[in-house]
């Protein structure tokens, strides 16, 4: 059986087509209405509403924490405001990914921690000398994405904290309806958006009191499959997707260094010792192997291998997340592992792994698509991600 | 007199028209769009008729823009973005309703509420209708060649042609055959059996043409409501964010960044033409501009009875244009509304929905089309210069699918009316306008009777306001009926449907020009690649 979310009253009568899927051992909603087109059109229009309580969540306390985590991630903690979030992955000794998410410090000597997987092992491995409390606050602790760009005036409506001065990866303590919240200028949708952190006994008021105020805004709740087309355009990378964790992974191959799934911004190797520094020094020192990069596949190209079969283009409605070779000039020379077809920028995306030298933007590629049962090569052609960055992310 | 010298001059910033400019930019040409308004989209246009409400004040969905434009032009970028409007909902006169859901299943247990056979029918017909509309649809991508010419490029385009229809195979040119020549009641009535399923399909086949669902030739239209479906995969069916205005801002955004000049509240009175040559353009305000093309994205009476001297033009043409038949049939009614409307079909007893399904309803169109002998007695008021006194309507609250057209809380109501009929009886006044606007609101308070408490302000728009605000001759929303007489090689007129006139240099790439009709973008498409091709 598995766990419902703090939420599972209100968004439980909402899935009609029972379209449930499974999520860190809990039951969220892949959508609400039987496709997602009017969930992933609330998020880049009006206000999409995601229950992203499964999360893992941990809360770090004590002089040593941010040493702890600053020992752990690839960014530097030391230099996170009080009030400020990162995200970061963090590494084994071999500099290779376990997993990602955000630190957000909640005060001086109190930190949060997000995760894909489980990390409570981890994080005590890394606490050894360590002065920290680490509590696992998961199930205690309801989480919502209130993501798009209305998300921010629906808001302020509810909350006395001034929105306009929260930043972008910024945190403010507040409450809605006179239970304590916390708002992160936060998201996986590469929007405006936030998200909220409430205790999970009195979260069920917190989304009653945003759909109230929503209604007039065109608040729609929405499931994981809007989600996944919207973190596609954003160049988002999915634990277990399109990476697989250190700690799980059965064969070298199926590691990955921060460079090689686009995340060497996150990477500081300057900063104090941290797990995997050394690797990833001597890892920058050679050529990078492989890229994590966006593929926009050519329209006219699939248009013209489904007219070979007396069909238009069949677009599929939600994400894909099966491996795709990509091949230039007859050889393959990596692999997509995450797909969509964008409803907004009307093209079919892909996030893929390629190898040295094939990785730069413009080079021209082909993707294997499956057309009338047929293994088919359609053009395509490499992209910088994200595919969609909109201003008002930041602004 | 401007100093500045242009490759190209684009007569109106309607859509077509920026669409040629941003092709024709993007080729490298230097190009300048005249739109006489103080605002482009000509009849893509969305404005704030009421402070905070905003109306798309004529056309209102976009169905069949070409999804190579959205491609070329990167229109995304520019802010085209389309929203789902999955839905179609007819209110039946006994209180119930006939939905169409975005989901197939439900939508065929909707249907089979009503009639189980007609459940079964309508997926074999959405086959046969893909069939159709597949083999429809190259030819909306090709220049129409003239079957009467012997010249190359048509024998080349006829053979193309020839041998599509071939492809085809005879069942389903034979298909296609009937569906070109009969009327949509007798065709839908071949297929279905309950009247408003017909009535609601043949609404489709009507829409902007001076026909009704019993008269020869309304079939084919329908096949144009299934051309949005065939690229319903690229999903460029829905409503704009912000309304069709800002499709038109997208295309003449991308135009700019190509490189082209936008000029607002510049009235193009007449095109110059020197020794059979254009020359350049005559604005209204006696400045000159030039260049050795000109492009009038205006509808064909314009294009060859207003800016230009019929001397320059053969009889015969002038005599195709003054028989080209615009006879505008429908006019629009735009509501600022203080709520939302209550449909009575959406309630059962209690006040709660008669189908959870139907929370959604007011976000998808709703039709009033309750039979089809309520849409031909419509259409026969029309026949004798009425408006109908019960009008057929296609209705949209657009601030419900984005809520940024209207304040929180209240919304903005788009009802297209038909019939309305240019030629009206007497001719149009403003009590004419209101009694229309009177009509209309009678009508829907049948089906939603709180209506007339909540409306803040309505702007009611006969075909004569299309034509004086548009410029839309006779107010036909597309540049002239899209009647099986008037298209193909036929739009505007035979021998000259590849987007040239007889005037060299002197253009042609509205809606009155192949394929025309909706936001479509084809023909400004099309034009700028005749254009390009044929140099001057």
């Amino acid at each position: 059986m598995l766990k419902t979310t703090p939420f599972h009253e209100r968004t439980a009568p909402l899935v009609r087509a029972q379209t449930w899927r499974r999520w860190a051992g809990f039951q969220v909603a892949s959508a609400y209405d039987p496709h997602p087109e009017r969930e992933y059109a609330a998020v880049r229009n009006a206000a999409a509403l995601f229950d992203v309580s499964p999360l893992y969540k941990y809360r770090i306390g004590g002089p040593d924490a941010a040493r702890l985590l600053d020992r752990m991630v690839t960014r530097d903690v030391t230099r996170c405001a009080v009030g400020q979030v990162l995200y970061t992955p963090w590494c084994d000794a071999d500099g290779k990914v376990i997993d990602d998410g955000t630190i957000s410090r909640l005060d001086e000597r109190t930190f949060r921690l997000t995760s894909a997987e489980p990390n409570v092992r981890w994080l005590w491995m890394n606490a050894v000398g360590l002065d920290v409390t680490i509590d696992e606050i998961s199930a205690r602790t309801a989480a919502l994405a209130l993501q798009g760009p209305l998300s921010r005036t629906i808001l302020q409506h509810l909350t006395p904290a001034d929105l306009s001065q929260l930043r972008y990866f910024r945190l403010v303590h507040t409450a809605i309806r006179d239970i304590p919240v916390t708002i992160s200028r936060t998201g996986y949708t590469g929007d405006l958006g936030y998200e909220l952190w409430v205790d999970a006994e009195r979260a069920v008021p917190v989304w009653d009191a945003l759909m109230a105020c929503g209604s007039g805004y065109g608040i729609t709740p929405a499931g994981i499959w809007a989600l996944d087309i919207a973190r596609i355009e954003a160049g988002l990378v999915m634990l277990d997707v399109d990476y697989y964790s250190a700690h799980h992974a059965l064969i070298e191959d199926q590691k990955s260094f921060p460079d090689e799934i686009n995340l060497a911004w996150t990477v500081n190797l300057d900063k104090g010792p941290h797990n995997g520094r050394r690797a990833l020094r001597r890892a920058r020192a050679g050529r990078q192997a492989w890229s994590f990069v966006g593929i926009e596949v050519d329209w006219e190209s699939m248009e013209r291998l489904y007219a070979a079969r007396g069909l238009p283009p069949h677009l599929p409605n939600v994400a894909w997340r099966t491996s795709a070779p990509v091949y230039r000039n007859g050889e393959q020379i990596g692999y997509a592992t995450s797909g969509c077809w964008s409803p907004l920028l009307k093209r079919s995306l892909a996030l893929a792994h390629l190898k040295a030298p094939h990785f730069a933007a413009g080079t021209p590629v082909q993707i294997e698509v499956t057309v009338e049962h047929r293994r088919e090569r359609a053009d395509a052609v490499v992209r910088a991600l994200p595919f969609y960055d909109p201003a008002r992310k930041r602004a | 007199m401007t100093a500045a010298r242009y490759d190209a001059i684009i007569v109106g910033g309607g859509h077509n028209g920026l669409v040629t400019a941003a092709y024709l930019a993007r080729a490298g040409r230097k190009v300048v769009v005249l739109e006489r308004r103080p605002l482009v989209g000509g009849a893509a246009v969305t404005e704030e008729v009421v402070p905070g409400f905003k109306f798309s004040v004529f056309s209102y969905v976009v169905s069949l823009l070409r999804p190579e434009i959205i491609r070329d032009l990167d229109l995304p970028a520019h802010g085209l973005q389309i929203l789902p409007l999955e839905s179609t909902v007819t209110p039946l006169d006994n209180g119930d309703y006939l939905a169409g859901w975005p989901d197939a299943d439900e939508t065929r247990r909707e249907i089979a509420r009503h009639s189980p056979r007609d459940a079964e029918a309508a997926s074999q017909f959405g086959r046969l209708m893909h069939h159709m509309a597949m083999a429809v649809k190259p030819i909306l991508g090709m220049v129409p060649p003239d079957p009467a010419s012997l010249a190359p490029s048509d024998l080349r385009g006829l053979l193309k042609l020839g041998g599509h229809f071939r492809s085809l195979g005879a069942e389903r040119f034979h298909a296609l055959f009937k569906l070109m020549t009969m009327s949509s009641a007798d065709y839908l009535d071949e297929w279905y059996e309950f009247d408003p399923l017909k009535a609601t399909k043949s609404a489709s086949g009507i829409i902007g043409t001076f026909l009704g669902p019993r008269s020869p030739g309304s079939a084919y239209v329908l096949l144009h409501h299934y051309m949005g479906e065939i690229d319903g995969a690229f999903r460029a069916w829905g409503f704009q964010k912000g309304g069709t205005g800002a499709i038109s801002e997208s295309i003449a955004s991308a135009a700019r960044a190509f490189g082209a000049e936008v000029r607002t509240n510049a009235d193009v009175e007449r095109v110059i033409v020197r020794d059979g040559h254009a020359t350049g353009v005559a604005l209204a305000n006696g400045d000159e501009v030039s260049a050795p093309i000109v492009v009038s994205g205006l509808d064909p009476r314009r294009t060859f009875v207003d800016l230009i001297e019929p001397k320059h033009l053969p009889d015969a043409l002038v005599e195709a244009i003054r028989n080209f038949r615009f006879r505008g049939s429908s006019g629009k009614v735009n509501l600022a509304l203080d709520a939302l409307p209550e449909f009575t079909f959406l309630r059962d007893g209690g006040r709660g929905y008669r189908s959870p399904l139907l929370a959604n309803a007011l976000r998808g169109a709703i039709s009033i089309s309750p039979s089809v002998d309520y849409l031909e007695r419509a259409y026969d008021d029309a026949k004798y210069g009425e408006f109908s006194r019960n009008p057929y309507m296609d209705i949209v609250i657009p601030s419900l699918i984005d809520p940024g057209m209207a304040p929180p809380g209240k919304h903005v109501m788009s009802i297209f009316v038909q019939y309305a009929p240019y030629q009206l009886n007497g001719g149009w006044t403003d009590a004419k306008r209101e009694a229309f606007g009177d009509a209309v609101i009678d009508t829907l308070e049948r089906y939603a009777p709180n209506i007339r408490s909540i409306i803040r302000h309505r702007q009611v728009l006969t075909p004569a306001d299309i034509e004086r605000i548009t410029g839309l001759s006779e107010g036909n929303i597309f540049q002239g009926e899209l009647a099986l007489h008037q298209l193909f090689f036929l739009r505007p007129a035979p021998a000259w449907a590849k987007y040239r006139t007889p005037v060299r240099g002197y253009w042609q790439c509205g809606a009155g020009t192949h394929p025309g009709g909706g936001i479509m973008g084809a023909s400004g498409r099309l034009a700028a690649l005749e254009i390009l091709r044929g140099g001057r």
